[in-house]
């Protein structure tokens, strides 16, 4: 079942168009990883389905529904929650209560809680009551990907979690990925590092200039297909 | 026995007399001021009209009272909700297009509610001076050693300090208050928590005129009040905000008290300093603590 869409999806900064038409699918208990380098148009993307940038009605759809026109907050409470990049955690929240405020939107119960959220990242437990900014960056970013998980979400969306991260740092918070996917959430991984991106993800697509150049399985798509769509060598001539 | 007591012990009992009246009229300046700090540690918000809203609900607690001749207190409890009514209706259909990069629209529109207030209420009530009557409670007061204290300045304090651990509360314990800070740190990654900053700000406002309400009972039974006096009170909210440092609730007290000590050491001097020895006070903290006692906000 296809559980969210996007349909020729185009967003614009005043004058300057960062999605021309773009088309992902992303079925129920999928993990999905949109590739591409820095302004290729990823985190406007995650932008647009998030509900930050407002697009036409029709130009997303989740369950069927069109969702393009909500804000943020009305795509949370539907069940699409994103980590943003740079992780934006709450500076005048401590840890606990950034994590207590993802559950802002949504009254109601699900598999994760701050019990399962503490279990899921043991360190956060001990951090609790220190003030979210005061931790380290891996540490911050399992907090908003926490705090992304205390809604409940169908999609969790995942823009950049591993950039400014140690390698190390950036494996521990990728083991937390079965677990997330067992709780039931599909997951779009937005990412810069290939490696993780087909590592963690079944299919991947490949943005370049606000287009989508390449989609596939993880398994299929081979190195160089990647690199070209990634970079644009022989797609098409740059000007 | 009275008049063989020494004269340095008389004096010194003035002293202590003094300053307990300027301690409990602190009182009545944080609850002037508490309304305006919350505006502005959530919404960056400063609003030119907070006095001239405190005389609108002094003045809506009298219609209330002589209207169905309440007591003033049940008058109050009436008005608190209706105020919280009027801020969250102002906030979200008025105020909230004024909130950007730009901070002089707030001040603008702000500045032109004021007038608006003052003019209405001039238009409603004449220019009259008033007071809401309290009966044999205005002059009722507690024999303390050597001191008397007037029941209504020691409640308004109390109610001060009520108001204050209250706020407190709220803000640092209660979910509401959680996304209150959220949304002041952040307000596009507020929406992505579900949270509409919109209705944030103008909960936040309508709590505001909760507070207003508290602090428009006392200032309305303890003195004659005009149309004309918001700005005034607009004033000493002020001082008291950043006397106490900016963000802070206890702040706002410790700027009420040093404000209303040194008006009622003015007043014991000459009673034609007692505004005037405020400002000089106001202007010598602001001289050597430029960010106030307790500076809490980061910009």
């Amino acid at each position: 079942m296809t559980l969210l869409q996007t349909h020729a999806l185009t967003a614009r900064y005043g004058d300057f168009q960062a999605l021309f038409g773009i088309d992902i699918t992303l079925e129920a208990g999928e993990t999905v990883a949109v590739i591409g380098a820095n302004g290729a148009g990823k985190t406007t993307l995650m932008r647009a389905i998030s509900g930050v940038l407002a697009s036409a009605p029709e130009q997303i759809l989740f369950e069927g529904q069109p969702i393009g026109a909500l804000a943020s907050p009305d795509i949370v409470m539907r069940g699409i929650a994103m980590v943003p990049e740079g992780r934006k955690l709450f500076p005048s929240l401590t840890v606990e209560e950034n994590l207590l405020i993802g559950a802002y939107g949504t009254k109601g119960s699900g598999a994760w809680n701050l019990a399962r959220i503490y279990d899921l990242f043991p360190i956060l437990k001990e951090r609790r009551h220190s003030p979210g900014t005061a931790l380290s960056g891996g540490q911050q970013q399992m907090v908003a990907i926490g705090r992304a998980l205390m809604s409940n979400p169908k999609v969790l969306l995942c823009d950049e979690i591993s950039l400014g991260l140690a390698p190390v740092v950036i494996k521990d918070i990728y083991a937390a990925f079965p677990q997330i996917k067992a709780s039931g959430a599909s997951i779009v991984i937005v990412e810069q590092d290939i490696g993780h991106a087909l590592k963690v993800a079944d299919r991947i697509y490949c943005m370049m200039e606000g287009r989508i150049t390449l989609s596939g399985r993880s398994s299929e798509v081979s190195r160089d297909a990647i690199h070209s769509a990634y970079f644009g060598a022989g797609v098409h001539e740059h000007h | 026995m009275r008049s063989t007591r020494p004269i340095s012990g008389r004096a010194s009992m003035n002293i202590i007399d003094t300053l307990v009246q300027g301690i409990l009229l602190g009182g009545l300046y944080a609850l002037f001021a508490a309304g305006l700090s919350i505006v502005f540690g959530i919404m960056r918000l400063v609003n030119l009209a907070h006095g001239d809203l405190i005389i609108f609900a002094a003045f809506a607690i009298l219609t209330i009272t002589s209207m169905f001749g309440l007591n003033p207190f049940l008058s109050a409890l009436i008005a608190a909700p209706l105020m919280f009514a009027a801020g969250w209706l102002l906030q979200y259909f008025l105020l909230n297009r004024t909130l950007g990069k730009d901070i002089l629209p707030p001040l603008l529109v702000t500045f032109g509610l004021s007038i608006i207030i003052q003019n209405g209420l001039l238009e409603g009530f004449a220019a009259d001076s008033r007071r809401v009557p309290l009966g044999s409670l205005e002059a009722a007061t507690i024999p303390l050693g050597a001191v008397n204290i007037g029941v209504m300045p020691l409640l308004t304090f109390l109610s001060a300090i009520v108001v204050i651990v209250g706020l407190n509360t709220l803000i640092y314990r209660a979910p509401i208050g959680r996304a209150f800070r959220a949304t002041s740190d952040d307000p596009v990654t507020a929406g992505l928590m579900g949270i509409r900053p919109q209705r944030i700000f103008a909960t936040a406002t309508g709590l505001a005129m909760v507070v207003v309400t508290v602090a428009a009972l006392y200032l309305g039974t303890r003195a004659n009040f005009d149309p004309s006096a918001g700005p005034s009170r607009l004033i000493y909210a002020f001082e008291a905000v950043i006397i106490g440092g900016l963000g802070s609730l206890w702040g706002t007290l410790v700027g009420g008290v040093v404000l209303g000590v040194a008006q009622t050491i003015g007043a014991t001097i000459n009673p034609e300093w007692q505004i005037l020895a405020g400002h000089i006070a106001f202007l010598a903290v602001l001289a050597f603590k430029p960010r106030g006692f307790f500076p809490r906000a980061v910009d």
